[in-house]
């Protein structure tokens, strides 16, 4: 009886307190965002004339290099522009991208923000209409003779945010980012390898590796998403450029159970299976990995520029860094993007200043302030490169590859679930857990119904 | 007249909601920081939302979708194994050292018991860090099987088959010293008249244990299980920390789900339908172990 009584108060309780939080969740009753300037259709590029302004900018550029050169440009644009104030908030990107979901849907926005490209971010922002479309300001500016068509697709979208990588420009990256294989020259030369020329050259000096008792790849995986980096360059072997974007980025049209796909993905598996990345990938961590590789362990290390200097640190002019070799048909494509673009929130106070300040940034200057303070310029990547060492080939290896190849999206652009169902399946692959089909089938499953919406 | 001389109590004291009065302060912090959030949990768990913007009712369609889920009904049997490690492996283990201690008498009780203690006082972040350091293909765990002949690079957290048993040593580790201080303290309470006395009786160490001991801290055993359970069930921080559910999905655990679903694939709908299905199975699995407690000591 009194246990039943209990209960009943419980639920009683329960009940009520849910009369209390009866309102749906998400219902903010917050007013239709408009879509910025570009409705009005007048933008000027005369910031001199449009009187005292404070200028919010919301960034991520915290850390040193990246810090430093932010610094220099925010002093040299108030410096042109007397009338402007600059108030800058720094935070860490993770930090950024939470408080922007929350800020955009609200009345009090920055000027300046530094938006994710990805679809769960931009992408998202686009369709519910909280960013400036930067078309009419690109005109005004001749932004697209300043960037490579294959860096400013990682910044477009259709106004409805369905499309990625076509349509309108929504924002500006400062930086650029490329995957390829690292190397080390001594080990190279112990097997008596030249530089790969085709990817049939590289397999021939994988094994070559293996039968000299090489470790002949590195790859820490443990975290799931390093693995994405090994398969984006390996696919542009089997699978035309064009389909590669479209699965990455989540577009209509192409097939993840296509044969080219079947074949990397047998190709990758096979790597894992066998032992090309020693004996257990899945269970090594992604920074030690790389470290054991600067420590001399492995002939070629698949990843991203980003490790570039920290191994440069370690190893010295035994480093070496390529693009992958020419895919499919000799189509140069590896995977690649930008830093974190900067846009403007359609509720900006001064989208006309924003958008000169985004000019600014991005200008041939600019991208000399930030290679002097050693980042990696998104533009003139290749005359902008140091003299000698690995950041030399690395920025001539994105320069070729952004203007004359395809810079490949992250395979984890193309829909919400794609970054868990992805790093899930690279690793089945990888163990032999599951068959190369079997994982094509999970990503087909995955991006068949985002694209089928 | 007697009775009547003592004052009758005020209308107010003898009121049928005066007892609730007194509950009224903390059922009011309870209540904002505990069955508000939970109640709020279930109302999401019947929208389809993605973490902001506008929801859609969908009824007990999210539930209606972990039914025939592989990864959920995988998350859900994963945590069940790790109770052997959380729970029931360090209860064995820590019931028979402490018994041999309590034999002891051991000198230095004090400094062993922090000793014993430390994995529960180290963050788990930390905890897992360092692990990780043990499990890799060079790391110190295969190491040590080389000093012993067996030659062996495997990575530990990355192979299906040994990742969960893997994740699981963790938790044995962290879990133990709970255990063992519970224990130790129910053990340090029996009178040594009760020892005596069975020794008296020609009792040996074993019969001792099953005579004495053991009826004695059954308490302790409830809580340690309790805890220890509840503490297996929801695993988020080592699996998030060492393999994040993989490799594959071989390591994913309900709360790990709950995480993934929410604030990776911002299905704040499903998350929240996994959130209650993980309480109700942690307050049933515990109703159920506190009952065993509470009827033993009823016979007692």
């Amino acid at each position: 009886m009194r246990r039943r009584r209990l209960i009943a108060t419980g639920i009683a309780s329960a009940l009520a307190l849910g009369a209390l939080a009866a309102c749906a969740p998400g219902d903010s009753g917050g007013a239709q965002p408009t879509n910025g300037p570009a409705s009005s259709g007048e933008v000027t590029t005369d910031i001199a004339s449009l009187g005292d302004v404070e200028l919010t900018v919301w960034d991520q550029e915290v850390r040193g290099s990246q810090n430093d050169a932010l610094e220099s440009l925010n002093k040299a644009f108030q410096d042109k522009y007397p009338n402007v104030t600059i108030k800058r908030v720094k935070q860490s990107n993770d930090d950024l991208q939470q408080q922007l979901q929350l800020a955009l849907s609200g009345d009090d926005v920055p000027d300046v923000a530094q938006v994710n490209n990805a679809r769960g971010d931009m992408g998202q922002y686009v369709a519910a209409g909280q960013l400036v479309d930067l078309e009419p300001y690109a005109k005004a500016y001749g932004w697209s003779d300043r960037f490579s068509d294959s860096v400013l697709a990682k910044v477009r979208y259709s106004s409805d945010g369905k499309t990625f990588g076509e349509g309108n420009l929504y924002g500006l990256p400062q930086t650029g980012e490329i995957v390829g294989l690292f190397y080390s020259k001594s080990k190279l030369e112990a097997l008596g390898a030249e530089l790969p020329a085709t990817w049939t050259d590289y397999f021939a000096i994988l094994d070559k590796a293996k039968a000299a008792g090489e470790q002949p790849m590195v790859l820490g995986n443990i975290e799931k998403w390093p693995a994405f980096h090994v398969f984006g360059p390996l696919q542009a072997n089997y699978v035309p450029a064009d389909d590669i974007v479209k699965l990455g980025m989540g577009n209509a049209g192409a097939d993840w159970m296509a044969q080219g796909n079947v074949d990397a993905m047998t190709q990758f598996a096979k790597w894992g299976t066998e032992g090309y990345f020693g004996s257990s990938p899945n269970g090594t961590d992604y920074d030690p990995a790389w470290a054991e590789f600067g420590k001399g362990t492995g002939v070629f290390l698949p990843a991203g520029s980003w490790v570039g200097a920290d191994l440069e640190a370690i190893m010295g002019d035994d480093l070496g860094f390529m693009a992958p070799p020419a895919g499919l048909d000799g189509q140069l494509a590896t995977t690649g993007g930008t830093g974190i673009p900067f846009a403007i929130p359609a509720k900006a106070k001064n989208p006309d200043v924003a958008a000169a300040y985004l000019d600014f940034i991005t200008t041939d200057e600019a991208m000399k302030i930030i290679a002097d303070n050693g980042g990696f310029p998104v533009n003139n990547a290749a005359e902008l490169a140091p003299a000698s060492g690995v950041n030399k080939e690395i920025y001539e290896a994105f320069d070729k590859v952004s203007n004359e190849g395809t810079l490949l999206p992250y395979l984890d652009y193309a829909t919400p679930s794609f970054a868990d169902t992805a790093g899930q399946g690279f690793q089945e692959a990888l163990g032999g857990q599951r068959s190369p089909e079997e994982v094509l089938q999970a990503f087909q499953d995955d991006y068949g119904r985002f694209v089928g919406e | 007249m007697t009775k009547q001389g003592r004052e009758r109590p005020s209308a107010v004291v003898r009121g049928r909601m005066t007892p609730y009065l007194y509950l009224l302060p903390a059922l009011l912090v309870y209540g904002t920081f505990l069955l508000f959030p939970v109640v709020r949990t279930a109302q999401f768990s019947l929208y389809d939302w993605s973490g902001f913007g506008p929801a859609t009712f969908v009824g007990l369609d999210n539930y209606a979708g972990l039914v025939g889920d592989r990864r959920f009904a995988d998350a859900i049997g994963h945590s069940l194994y790790l109770i052997i490690f959380y729970s029931l492996i360090p209860l064995a283990a820590g019931l028979v050292l402490a018994a041999i201690l309590r034999r002891g008498q051991v000198k230095g009780m004090g400094f062993f018991r922090v000793l014993i203690f430390m994995p529960q006082v180290i963050a788990l972040v930390v905890v897992a860090v360092a692990w990780r350091q043990i499990y890799t293909p060079g790391g110190t765990l295969n190491q040590i099987l080389g000093w012993f002949g067996i030659d062996s690079d495997r990575g530990w957290l990355g192979e299906p088959d040994t990742a969960l048993s893997a994740v699981g040593v963790i938790g044995f580790w962290v879990q133990f010293g709970l255990v063992m201080l519970l224990l130790l303290a129910g053990m340090g309470r029996i009178p040594n008249e009760l020892y005596e006395a069975a020794r008296l009786d020609g009792a040996n160490p074993v019969a001792e244990f099953f005579a004495v001991t053991l009826p004695a801290v059954r308490g302790e055993i409830a809580t340690a299980l309790v805890l220890t359970i509840i503490a297996a069930l929801k695993t988020f921080d080592l699996v998030y920390m060492t393999t994040s559910g993989g490799p594959g999905s071989a390591t994913t655990v309900p709360s790990y789900e709950v995480y993934n679903r929410a604030f990776q694939l911002k299905q704040v709908g499903s998350a929240s339908a996994v959130a209650i299905v993980l309480t109700l199975i942690v307050f049933t699995i515990n109703v159920f172990v506190s009952r065993i407690g509470e009827e033993r000591r009823a016979l007692r």
